[in-house]
Formats: C-alpha cells, structure tokens, sequence
C-alpha cells in the first residue's frame, strides 16, 4: 500500500493504494469517477484516455501511485449534462457516438488533440515537421487513432471535433 | 395488439416527432461519461467484492486435477469458485457450450474458475496462483481440412439447410456464360468496446444482476435454467450496454461466474472478463467457406444461381447461415443453396451483426461483379436486369416494398458511377490505383413480439417502460419519439426505462429489429392508454385528438395532466404479428459505392469515399438510423480489410485474442461517409411502417470494397480480409 495525492478535476485528492492499482482503477472504482472508461486494460483502445498536467495519457498504462502531485482531468472535469464542454455538445449535435463506451475517452483525446495542433506539435503525417501542423482531416483522424470506435461514429466524431476547432481556431 | 392487416393513417403518420433527425436524448448523459454501464454500478449495492476469472489453457480435453490451496491463501481472497465446488449447474437454452467447464473442458479459455477478493488487484493476483493439470485431447480446429466431413444441420434461425427450385443442375450447365467460383470469410469478433461485465447480488435465495446484456428476457431465463432456480428470482439490469452486436445476445460467463462468486463470498461480486479472455471465452462469426456458381443467358439474365456454404461449430451449434441472401436477392428460375457444418473445438460460433448475410453478401456480391464482367455488363446494370418483386421460389410471394433498382440508380448518380473506367488498374491518381466498386446491400425484416408499459401522471410525464435495450442504436429516444407522437407530447415530456426485466418483455435488441418492433410494442401500449384516457373523460375514442399536451374531442379540451389525475393512468399491452411476413417477404434493401486508392508499388490499400442508399421503411430518426448505418460500413471495411481472427491449428484458439491482435478500423481507415434514406413507409411492416438498418449497412458493403479494389488494380481477392499481401505481387507492371 502506498499513499498518493493528485488532483482530480480541480479537487485534491489523497489516496491509500494497493500500489498495483492503475490510475484508471484508481479513478473508477476508489474515486467512483466512472466515466473514465476501461475497454482493454492494455493500452489498445483508448477509452482510458484522461489528460494529466494538459497531455493525454492511457490512465489504463500507469499507476496511480506514479502521479504524485499531478492534475488529472478526466471527462467529468470538462462538462455536466447540464453544462456540456464545447466538445461534449459537438458530440451530441453530430451524433458522434453510438455506444457511449469509448466516448469519454474520444472526447478527452479530442480536446488534447486540438491543444497538440495549437502547440505545433507534429504528427506522424504532418508534411513538414518544422511548420506548424494544419487543421486538416487527415491530422485529425491521425491523431485520434489510438481511440477506437467499435460502434463506427468515426465520420461523425470528426464532424463533431472539426466544428469545435472551426471554432476556436 | 394483433398487427394482422396492412397499416393505415394512425398518429405516427403525424410524423411531429417521429421522422426528424432528433439528438439523442442519453446523448448528454454518454457525452460528460454520466451514463452508467454495467461494472460501475456503486450506486445500486453496497460491500462489492471483486471476481477474476481463470480461462481453460487448453481446447480439448479434461481438467485432471486444479489446485486451489495457494490462490484461496492469498491476500483478500474470499473465495475460489470451480464447476466442481459450485454445485449442480444446468447449461443455457441458446448457450452451446457450458459457460462454466470442467472436468471436462469444449474450448480455449473456457472459465474454470472465480477468484474472488477484496480488491481487483487482490483477485487478478491470485487467479494466477490457480494451477490446473490438464489431459488434452485431440481436436478438430481446422475448416479447410473438416469440410469435407461437415453434415447436413437445420439451423434454428436462417432457413433450411437445403433449399432447391426449379433444376438447378440442367440449366447451370446449359448457360452460355458460367461463373463458379470460392470465396472464403475468416472467423471474426464483435470486439465491443464494453467487455461483457456483471454485477450480482443475493437477496436470500432472490438474485439480482447488474449487466450488459442485448435480450434481458433470454438472459434471465438463462440464468435461471443454469442456476436451477425460478426464473421469479431472477432480476437482470441492462439500462446501457457498450456496445454488443450479437456478441452479448446470451447469458455469458460473466453474469454467471458473477452470481456464482456472490453466492460463495456471501457478498456481492463483480466481473468483467478481461480483453484477452474475451475473443475465445466468447462467441464469435464463424468462418465460411462458399461455393457460389451463376449461369447467364447472353442478354444477362440469370438462368441458375447457385450459393453452397461451409463453417464450423462445436457440437450442438448452428451453421453459418450465409446463403440465406441468394434466395431472395436476384430473379432466376433454377436455383439451389446448402449449407453444411463441420465439427469444429473452436469457441462456439454465433450471431454477429447480420448473420447469414454479411458474410453471405460479401461473396455473393463479388460474384456478381465478377458475373458482369464475363457478360461485359456493367454491375449495376446487371443486377437492375434480374431484379425481382417476388420471392424468386414462391413467386405468387411479392416483397411488401422493394426499391433495390432506385437504391442503385440513386447511389449512380450520387456517386459519379459513370465516371468509372470498367477496365481494371486504369485509372491513376499519381502514386495511386484507383477504383471504384458497387454492391447491393440486403438484409431480411424480422418480426417479433413486443410489450410495454405507459403511465401517464399529473405533471403530464408519460414513462415508458420496457425491457427493450439500447446498444447503441438510439431506442430510448425512438421509442421517446413513439410515445411523444402517440400521446400528443414534446419530446421532454417522455421517460424511457429500458433494460430491466421487470419491464414487459420486448423484442430486445439484435437481427436489426428492435427498432420497428420495440417502438410497435410502444405503440400498443400508447393505443390503450389513449382509450383509458378517453374513457375517463367520458370522450368517445374514435374522434379524440391527442395534441399539444391536451387531449380533444369536438370542442372539449383536457390538459393531459388533468385527465391523468392524481392517481395517474397505466397501460401495457404488446405487438404481435399475424401471417403478413408469410404473405409478403419483408426485407431492406440499399446499394454501397466505395472508391479506393491502392498504393502501385506498396499495394497500401486506402478508403477514399463511401455511400450507402437505403430503403429500408419509415426512418424513426434519420439522425440515429444514419449512425447506424455508417457504423455497420465501418464494420463492413474491417471485415473487408482487416479483420480475421488467426486460427492456432495445433493447439486450437484464436491467436490475436486482443484489439492489438485483431484489428478493427481506426479513424484513419475511414472517410467521410454518406448516407441516403429513400422516402419509403412499408405499412405491412408494422404499425410504425418502419424496418429496420443496423445490419443493412453491413450486408455488401465488404464486396463493394472488394470490387473497388479488382477496379483499380485487376486483382481480384476471393479470400477475405483483403490485405496488400494477396495484391502485391500481381499488381500491374509499373511504367
């Protein structure tokens, strides 16, 4: 056992935790924040996907006890059903889910991906690694790749993402 | 309600509600990650303890002896639960093998055992303390090699293993343009992105369980039977599933070993089978193996169609059913289908999203291209000249509605068809082949039972309750919609319940007919509570209106609150069919048009543009059918592409048994996608005149990237998934 503190959507939390337990564990079933979803427990899916200190990680692929003093944000942390985040309403306009399992996941990853293209951080089919990366559709579905979909709401997902960075950009 | 005789104008035809592209109304719930799935429930039972199952190492074989005494010693263990330690099991009507084995064990990583301790950690920890001697036994885990010794088996679903018309044989032979040709499909997963999880607790000898679950009545009844009690103590709970496409049609191990668990922990225990226990603890779509064979005359007319299918199951287990399709699809007078079944040690095979058909169709519907091309036909011009309006066997049997031709002729002009060079590897895009590729989509209309209940109260809130799930398809807002419309209500004025078996008992979810069948069972169930409402009010019920929140009737008007008092009102009742799908043959039908782009030196094969037509019935919500629809030609590319569980023949599993292994589409794969409903009502369907699309979208659109890829490179792939190393070395000569 081993005690941890991070910070959890704005609230500072402190943890006694087996030190086995993921962050995503840790989430779901000690802090009952499930909308952090575990879909493989291996990295393969990404309906994990939480941002700790601003950058999108698996909470499925690190331990708890590894994140000492961050700042997680996890879905619950950007909107409520009564106050949606930009991107959990460009969601539900475009359908941009079936299921809702991988969602939480889709959305989080999405936020990030866009933060990712506003800091110039290249791609793996960004032209020109020097130049700062371009909002385009094929930037946006690479970089959402790791969030798989099993439902199918890709087309729409990416209407959803490409409304918000419309907006903001 | 008895549906009986063709539809007429009812309220739904008001089409206020129904018909308009509505968000959904979990959709804010789904979205902030507010929805609750099966293993997060610490809302509903305190004291919740972990379960982590053990799979079989072995296919074929028995457990000779499991030593249990170092697990059950570990930290925060509370109990170790074998078949042998959990008393007298029965076995689940649709389960084919035991969810639970030993001694004997049917397949790899059947369950074996239940750790359960305080923590997750605890429990995954001590499951690999569990150490099983095993004898194994020989097994049979090849379909090529088996095919030869498959039976004939009726399946229970998909028609009879044989089917003949007309001479078959005779006219084959005598046709002066002949296609006879194989095609394979792998064995694939449903790969949902929610693993099956449960949660189950006792109430003295009463159990509940907290679930994922498509068909909750199947699921309950299973239960009971496994567990030999009452099917009275048995409470399943399913208001949201991640995901299932047949994959969590039954009672599966996790519910089972999850009620086992509590039962011995005398406490509550959850599960959920880990991802890589998932592909072989499950079911999946079997493997097939097609032999289909056309004769044509010279003017494209088909005189003999010929569709025969292989796969494989355990014993007990049901066919592949893939030549259902060719019954139906395209006119011809001699015509025959079969299917035969080998005795396979694979985890059993079962439905997945448009059994039958979507493997079916993706031979059938190469086939057909490959059948234009010998009558120098254009594809689509060829299936316009053998389209059909009866049931090509029984032909004084129309289709209640068919537009196959106007889903392609639409579908043509929508995606710039003429555009197309008809000979293959042609057309370049710098370094890219491209093409383009056509298929007709197909899929059968199922009809079934549906109830419900309705109460309205005096705040004027009318809550539906049903057993009826949502997978992911949009029922709790289709059947908002149904009852909105039928009681003369907005949208925020409906409650829907849905996934709990102490509703009625619907239709549930699976062979694309829950839409049309839940929403018909709402649609009883509102009938009645209209006349109840009328009836109190004295209102003579033909002639009463239900709108705007009042009810009417000549120059009376009632809040609808008012009329529901402060007792309220209820109603139930539930659909059912007379012998209107014996009289016409209901299905869906569309057209897929996929352009690819094929790399000319890597043979790198890249979607570039997808469009689906459907005519398919009322659509409920153009919004939620369209998702459905894009969903199933994600689906439909991996099956084309990617997809195929790797069959271990020796020691007999399925190799890549996670999502790194088995590959299913990413974002990356797929383009924009666009969908096209033609403006069809299908009265004979059902009250709600609507069908259904979640398995339509599926069904052709593989071949239809098959035959886009023979167009842009003149390579033709018979054996499914289509990966660039069946193209690279037959790719055309580079300049």
């Amino acid at each position: 056992m081993a005690k941890v503190s991070f910070v959890v959507n704005g609230e500072a939390r402190t943890l006694d935790l087996d030190t086995r337990t993921t962050l995503l564990d840790a989430l779901r079933e000690h802090l009952h924040l499930t909308g952090t979803k575990k879909g493989c427990d291996h990295g393969q899916c990404g309906a994990c996907t939480v941002m700790v200190d601003g950058r999108r990680i698996n909470s499925c692929l690190t331990l708890a006890v590894m994140h000492e003093g961050d700042d997680i944000t996890t879905i619950e942390g950007l909107g409520t059903p009564q106050k949606l985040h930009p991107m959990q309403a460009a969601f539900v306009k475009h359908d941009g889910y079936q299921c809702g399992y991988c969602t939480p996941g889709q959305i989080c990853s999405a936020v990030a991906a866009l933060d990712e293209i506003k800091a110039g951080i290249p791609s793996h089919v960004s032209a020109d690694l020097t130049a700062p990366p371009q909002l385009t559709a094929i930037e946006l579905r690479e970089r959402m790749s790791g969030n798989i979909c099993r439902c199918g709401a890709y087309s729409n997902i990416l209407d959803a993402i490409a409304e918000v960075a419309g907006r903001t950009s | 309600m008895k549906f009986d005789a063709p539809a007429t104008f009812n309220p739904i035809d008001r089409l206020k509600v129904v018909g308009r592209p509505t968000d959904r109304i979990d959709g804010p719930l789904k979205a902030t990650g507010t929805a609750p799935y099966a293993y997060e429930r610490h809302d509903v039972v305190p004291n919740q303890a972990y379960g982590y199952v053990v799979g079989s190492a072995i296919a074929k074989g028995r457990i000779a002896s499991i030593d249990l005494k170092d697990a059950a010693a570990a930290p925060g263990v509370l109990a170790v639960v074998t078949a042998q330690n959990a008393g007298k099991l029965d076995k689940g009507e649709f389960n084919v093998a035991r969810l639970f084995g030993g001694p004997d064990i049917q397949h790899y990583h059947q369950a074996i055992a239940l750790v359960v301790a305080e923590t997750f950690e605890q429990a995954r920890a001590a499951a690999q303390l569990v150490r099983v001697d095993y004898v194994p036994a020989k097994g049979a885990f090849d379909l090529a090699a088996a095919k030869d010794a498959a039976i004939k088996l009726e399946p229970s679903f998909g028609g009879p293993a044989d089917t003949a018309a007309g001479d078959f044989a005779g006219a084959f032979a005598k046709a002066p343009v002949r296609l006879d040709a194989t095609y394979s499909t792998p064995d694939q997963s449903h790969a949902m992105m929610e693993p099956h999880a449960s949660i189950a607790a006792w109430d003295g000898d009463r159990l509940t369980v907290w679930t994922s679950n498509q068909m909750i009545d199947w699921g309950t009844t299973d239960m009971a039977k496994t567990l030999r009690i009452g099917k009275e103590k048995v409470r399943l709970v399913s208001p949201y599933i991640g995901g299932g496409f047949g994959g969590k049609l039954f009672l599966r191990a996790d519910a089972l070993l999850a009620a086992l668990g509590a039962r011995a922990a005398k406490r509550p225990v959850k599960v959920a089978l880990p991802r890589p226990l998932m592909i072989n603890n499950t079911t999946h779509r079997p493997a097939t193996i097609q032999r289909i064979r056309i004769g044509a005359t010279k003017d494209g007319k088909i005189a003999a169609i010929g569709h025969e299918s292989w796969s494989g199951n355990l014993p007990g287990g049901d066919p592949e059913t893939a030549v259902g399709q060719t019954r139906l699809l395209y006119a011809g007078k001699n015509r025959m289908t079969a299917m035969r079944t080998a005795h396979l040690d694979l985890a059993e095979g079962n439905a997945m999203r448009a059994p039958g058909e979507a493997p079916g169709m993706m031979a059938l519907e190469i086939a057909i291209d490959e059948m234009a091309e010998k009558l120098n036909l254009d594809p689509i011009e060829f299936r316009i000249r053998n389209d059909t309006q009866v049931d090509p066997e029984h032909p004084q049997r129309p289709f209640s509605q068919r537009q196959l031709i106007e889903c392609l002729r639409i579908g043509s002009d929508r995606f710039g068809w003429s555009k197309r060079n008809p000979a293959p590897g042609k057309t370049r895009d710098g370094r890219w082949l491209v093409g383009l590729g056509v298929a007709a989509a197909f899929r059968n209309n199922l009809l079934a039972p549906s109830g419900a209940r309705v109460r309205l109260d005096d705040r004027g809130i009318v809550t539906v309750e049903t057993d009826m799930t949502d997978i992911g398809t949009g029922s709790y807002t289709i059947i908002a919609q149904t009852a909105a419309e039928m009681m003369g209500v907005s949208l925020d004025k409906v409650v829907v319940r849905l996934g709990d078996s102490a509703f009625p008992v619907s239709c549930g979810s699976g062979g694309q007919f829950g839409a049309n069948n839940s929403t018909s069972g709402v649609y009883a169930a509102c009938v009645k509570l209209r006349e109840a409402v009328a009836r109190k009010l004295g209102f003579n019920s033909p002639d009463v209106a239900f709108v705007d929140g009042e009810v009417r009737s000549g120059n009376r008007s009632v809040a609808l609150a008012e009329a529901a008092g402060e007792r309220g009102l209820a109603a139930e009742d539930a659909i059912e069919y007379g012998e209107l799908d014996k009289t016409y043959q209901q299905s869906t039908f569309g057209a897929h048009f996929v352009e690819v782009a094929v790399d000319a030196a890597t043979a790198e094969i890249r979607l570039r543009r997808m469009l689906a037509v459907c005519a398919a019935g009322r659509i409920l919500n153009p919004k939620s059918a369209r998702s459905q629809v894009i969903g199933a030609m994600t689906m439909g590319a991996g099956a084309a592409l990617m997809e195929e569980l790797v069959v271990d023949k020796r020691r007999g599993f399925f190799v890549n048994h996670d999502l790194a292994g088995y590959e299913v589409p990413v974002h990356a794969d797929i383009p924009h996608q666009d969908v096209i409903f033609l403006d069809e009502t299908d009265p004979i369907s059902s009250p709600m005149k609507a069908k259904g699309v979640g398995e339509l979208g599926i069904c052709g659109v593989g071949a239809a990237v098959a035959n886009a890829i023979y167009n842009a490179t003149g390579v033709r792939v018979r054996d499914y998934p289509i990966t660039l190393d069946k193209l690279l070395d037959r790719l055309p000569e580079m300049a």
